[in-house]
């Protein structure tokens, strides 16, 4: 009688100096040969208690901390910072404001989906090539923003009320030029990856997220549309000037790792059409609520819940005010580390090497992952 | 409104399906508005689920936690994806800050809890029964303290 050969089961921890872990990440996998078995997340190499330093300093000192909790798209978290405090202090945004944030937004939007593919393929072996030219464009991006900022990823440049600089006709002019050109990179970017073999065979029926389980996991953004989930709150919500814009909301049919890849691409298009529209109209007027006291601001005693969707999915914030110039209490929720929820469901028998694959069509940003 | 139903008429749905569920409802004064329901520990679990099959709301967006004087408290932002409505918010008391800090654990109905309930334990020692993965997440094994907590006192730096 012959034995059956009986495999061990194997731990790896996985991280946190991985380079694919996209920072400080660790996952303690267990293996049997090459199949997971279980894989459990570590955090906390990132954290420094973002939430604390909140609460110890002034509204207005938060903003540039933001920036650095996804830091590659500090814009969007600046803007989910201030609509919370807005609604908290019941302040007003003018219209130029709101225009401008849109712009910003779904320019952060497109750097972000354009790094995000570029990573991705660049964790499947694709060696430079696709990254490189996500990053080309992502640094006309970043131009943009260092000449509207000052900086080009620390942006700090919203606030209660407004924005702190309005742009210049230049400034829109050379944006609208960059979302022309935008078209073609993702017409090159599509012929050159969408429809590749090793692409489809890494990508199609790997890391499936059944529908009601994202739900149920708080999964977001286009984590959960590729499931097929109709949920976008520039839609739900219409927060800022959102209802003003046509603009469709990609869905997924199967929720595999290419649906999520293929979210990003299609909606990096639809930011194109959102930026073309804000162009056309984007009025003249004050960029501040004069009524917004930016220093020594002290909402009256009660409670925000407030969230805008960010390329990561929900970001959220949550301020309770005591009536005294720092927050009783600042939240942030981090789409980034709740989306990682269901990495060990996604991840369950499937090889090692899909794990990297998987984790990269999540996008996270340990930043916010830590905070 | 949301879902067709005041905060009001949630809180008597609760009352009226759950015998002895107490529900109370914290207003809240600034613009936004946004009211919740205080709902008794005991009867949190209950009230979640029928919360999640009953009135659709099948979403739990943001879970955290608040470090009053005299209490801990749970808050949750629930969201409806189903009919695109919420927030509706509702808190959980612990009965002191000291050695009743035990609340049930809404990952059984909501797994986006998980991670937050965790970290709620981690910073605030909010200790959830039912949770089936209570580690600390960002601190280290072996950490004693809860840094998010009002009284905490930062350990004095040995590195100059």
């Amino acid at each position: 009688m012959t034995e059956l050969a009986t495999s061990e089961i194997m731990e790896i921890s996985m991280g946190p100096q991985h380079p694919s872990t996209h920072g400080v990440f660790r996952m303690d996998v267990r293996l049997d040969g090459e199949r997971v078995v279980s894989l459990k997340p570590v955090f906390g190499y990132l954290h420094r208690n973002h939430e604390k330093i909140a609460e110890n300093g002034s509204y207005l000192a938060a903003i540039p901390y933001t920036d650095r909790l996804d830091y590659l798209c500090s814009m969007t978290n600046n803007w989910g910072y201030a609509l919370t405090v807005e609604k908290l202090a019941g302040l007003a945004v003018p219209e130029r404001a709101e225009y401008i944030r849109v712009i910003v937004a779904e320019l952060t939007r497109l750097q972000n989906h354009a790094g995000m593919a570029g990573f991705l393929l660049q964790d499947m072996g694709a060696s430079g090539t696709p990254l490189m030219y996500a990053y080309r464009e992502r640094e006309r991006v970043l131009d943009l923003f260092e000449s509207l900022s000052g900086a080009r990823m620390m942006c700090n440049y919203m606030r209660f009320g407004g924005v702190r600089v309005d742009c210049t006709a230049e400034w829109l002019r050379q944006a609208a030029d960059l979302v022309s050109d935008f078209k073609g990179f993702l017409d090159e970017f599509e012929q050159l990856l969408t429809g590749n073999e090793i692409l489809m065979a890494r990508t199609q029926g790997v890391g499936v997220l059944p529908r009601d389980l994202a739900i149920n996991a708080g999964v977001t953004g286009p984590g959960l549309r590729a499931s097929g989930v109709n949920y976008d709150i520039r839609k739900v919500d219409h927060y800022g000037v959102y209802d003003r814009f046509t603009f469709r909301v990609p869905l997924g049919e199967h929720g595999d790792v290419f649906d999520r890849y293929m979210m990003r691409t299609l909606e990096m298009r639809e930011s194109l059409k959102i930026l073309e529209q804000a162009f056309r109209d984007i009025p003249a007027g004050p960029i501040m609520d004069p009524k917004a006291r930016l220093r020594g601001l002290r909402p009256k005693a009660g409670e925000a819940y407030a969230r805008v969707e960010s390329p990561k999915g929900e970001l959220g914030f949550y301020l309770i005010s005591d009536g005294t110039p720092n927050p009783y209490r600042y939240r942030v929720r981090p789409p980034s580390l709740i989306n990682l929820t269901v990495l060990e469901d996604m991840c369950l028998g499937h090889n090692i090497a899909d794990v990297v694959v998987i984790l990269g069509s999540i996008d996270i940003v340990m930043g916010e992952v830590d905070r | 409104m949301t879902l067709g139903l005041t905060l009001g008429e949630i809180s008597s749905r609760l009352q009226s399906e759950l015998p002895g569920c107490q529900v109370e409802l914290v207003t809240n004064g600034s613009p936004s508005a946004q009211n919740s329901l205080l709902i008794d520990r005991q009867h949190g679990l209950e009230a979640a689920r029928l919360l999640r099959d009953e009135l659709q709301l099948d979403y739990c967006s943001n879970a955290t936690a608040v470090d009053w004087p005299q209490y801990l408290e749970m808050v949750y932002h629930l969201f409806s994806i189903e009919k695109k409505e919420g927030p509706v918010v509702i808190r959980l008391r612990t009965a002191n800050r000291t050695d009743d800090v035990t609340l049930p654990s809404l990952t059984p109905v909501w797994r986006s809890a998980e991670f937050q309930e965790r970290e709620a334990f981690d910073l605030y020692g909010i200790v959830f029964a039912g949770h089936p993965d209570l580690r600390r997440i960002l601190m280290w094994e072996g950490f004693t303290d809860h840094p998010m907590r009002k009284d905490y006192v930062p350990p004095p730096e040995d590195e100059p």
